[in-house]
C-alpha cells in the first residue's frame, strides 16, 4: 500500500536523523576526550610565547593531537593577520 | 605441584559460599530522569531476591530519593555521610528492607553538601560493607559532578541507564570515558569495568513507527554489550506511588524486564523480551496487511 509507505519512510527519518546526528558528535567527543590533560595549558603557553614576537589572539592558535596508530601527532596551527605574514 | 597455588589458597581459607567476593555495581547514566533509582530499586531488590546478600547505597547527597521508591522513608534516621562523618556507625544508619530478605538500605542524606563525600571515607564504608555483603549497587546522581565520580570511583561493573533519545545517548558516551578513565580500576592499571546497556522507557510501537531509536540504534553508537530493555511502562509510576520496587509486581512488563535482567547479570542466558512490537500497527489492523 503506496500510501503506508509514504507515511513509514517519512516517520522512520526522526530515528534515523537521531541515529547519524548521534553518530557524528559521539564520534567527535571521543577523539577529544582522548587529548590529554596538558593540551589547553600547551596551548596557553605556545600563544604567550609567539605574542612576544608577533600579535596574536588565543582563536589564531590551533593545538591538535593526532593518534595515528604507534605514534602521536602534535599539529600546530597559528593563523597569522595578513600584514604579518610577510616580516 | 598437584594444585595451583590459588586452589590451595581457598581451600586454607573458608569455601566459596562463606567467602563471597563482593561486587560493587553503580548505576550510572550523565544525563537526569532516565531511571537510575527506579533501575538501582529493582536490580538490588532482584539480587537479594535471589539470595544475595545485597545493600542499595544512595550517592545522590541532597536529593535523596531511594528511600521513597524503596518504601523505607520513614526509617531513616541515620545517612552515609553520618557514616563517612563517624556520626554514626553502619549498623545504625542500614535500613533492613521488610520485603525482601538480604537486603539493605543506606539512604544518602538530605541537607549537607555534595563535599560530605570524600574519596577515603567512601571507600572506607565501601571496604566495611563488602565484608558482609555480596553486591553493592550505587545510586548515581545524574550530572558528572563529584556525586556522580563518587559513585562510580570504585565500581567492579557499571550499568548504564540509558532512553531511547539524543541527549540521554550522548551523555552515556560521556559517562563511558569517564568510566574508562577517572575511575579507581584505570587509574590503577586494573581490568576495566564491566559496562553493560540498560535501555529504558522503551517503546517498541515508536520505535517501529521511526520515531525513537531502537535498540540495535543504541547499541551501534555506544558499543557496549547489552543488559537488558525495560519498556516504558504505567507500572513504573504505581510501583513508585506504592514504595515498593516495581521488580516486585511481576505481573507487570517492567518488574518482568528488570527480573530478566538481574538474572542476566547473575550470568543467566535469557532471551530478550520487549523488544518487539505487542501488538500489530494501527495501520496494519485497518487495512489487515501482514
Ligand atoms: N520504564 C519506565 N516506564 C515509565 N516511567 C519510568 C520508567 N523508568 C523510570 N520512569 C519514570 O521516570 C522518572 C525518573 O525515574 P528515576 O527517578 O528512576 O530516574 P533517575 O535517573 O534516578 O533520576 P535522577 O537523575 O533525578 O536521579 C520517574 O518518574 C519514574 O517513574
Ligand atoms: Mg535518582
Amino acid at each position: 500500500m503506496a500510501f503506508l509507505d509514504y507515511f513509514r519512510t517519512k516517520q522512520k527519518n526522526s530515528a534515523n536523523l537521531a541515529k547519524e546526528r548521534l553518530q557524528i558528535i559521539v564520534a567527535h567527543e571521543r577523539s577529544t576526550r582522548e587529548q590529554p590533560d596538558y593540551l589547553p595549558a600547551l596551548q596557553k603557553d605556545l600563544i604567550e610565547v609567539i605574542s612576544k614576537y608577533v600579535a596574536i589572539s588565543q582563536d589564531q592558535v590551533c593545538v591538535n593531537l593526532e593518534k595515528e596508530g604507534e605514534y602521536s601527532v602534535l599539529e600546530l596551527n597559528i593563523t597569522f593577520p595578513e600584514e604579518q605574514a610577510v616580516s | 605441584m598437584s594444585s595451583p597455588p590459588l586452589a590451595n589458597l581457598q581451600n586454607a581459607n573458608k569455601t566459596k559460599e562463606e567467602l563471597p567476593l563482593t561486587e560493587i555495581i553503580v548505576i550510572t547514566s550523565g544525563k537526569g530522569g532516565v531511571g537510575k533509582t527506579t533501575t538501582s530499586a529493582a536490580l538490588g531488590t532482584g539480587l537479594a531476591q535471589k539470595g544475595h546478600k545485597t545493600v542499595i547505597i544512595d550517592f545522590d547527597v541532597g536529593l535523596r530519593n531511594l528511600d521513597l521508591i524503596m518504601g523505607c522513608e520513614r526509617r531513616v534516621v541515620y545517612d552515609f555521610v553520618n557514616v563517612i562523618n563517624g556520626e554514626a556507625n553502619l549498623n545504625q544508619a542500614l535500613i533492613k528492607d521488610k520485603r525482601t530478605d538480604n537486603l539493605f538500605i543506606l539512604p544518602a542524606s538530605q541537607t549537607r553538601d555534595k563535599d560530605a563525600l570524600t574519596q577515603e571515607g567512601v571507600q572506607r564504608v565501601l571496604e566495611e560493607l563488602k565484608k558482609d555483603f555480596e553486591y553493592i549497587v550505587c545510586d548515581s546522581p545524574a550530572g558528572i559532578e563529584k556525586g556522580a565520580f563518587m559513585a562510580m570511583y570504585f565500581a567492579d561493573r557499571a550499568i548504564i541507564v540509558t532512553n531511547p533519545e539524543v541527549s540521554s545517548v550522548r551523555d552515556s558516551d560521556r559517562i563511558l570515558g569517564l568510566l574508562q578513565s577517572k575511575t579507581y580500576r584505570a587509574e590503577n592499571n586494573q581490568p576495566p569495568i564491566q559496562e553493560h546497556l540498560l535501555l529504558t522507557r522503551y517503546n517498541p510501537d515508536r520505535v517501529d513507527l521511526g520515531e525513537m531509536l531502537s535498540v540495535e540504534d543504541v547499541e551501534d553508537i555506544l558499543a557496549i554489550k547489552l543488559l537488558g530493555v525495560i519498556p516504558e511502562s504505567k507500572s513504573v509510576l504505581k510501583a513508585s506511588n506504592q514504595g515498593a520496587p516495581v521488580i516486585l509486581d511481576d505481573e507487570s512488563d517492567a518488574g518482568q524486564a528488570y527480573d530478566d535482567a538481574t538474572r542476566r547479570l547473575l550470568g543467566e542466558e535469557v532471551e530478550q523480551r520487549f523488544i518487539e512490537k505487542a501488538k500489530q500497527g494501527i495501520f496494519k489492523r485497518m487495512f489487515g496487511v501482514r
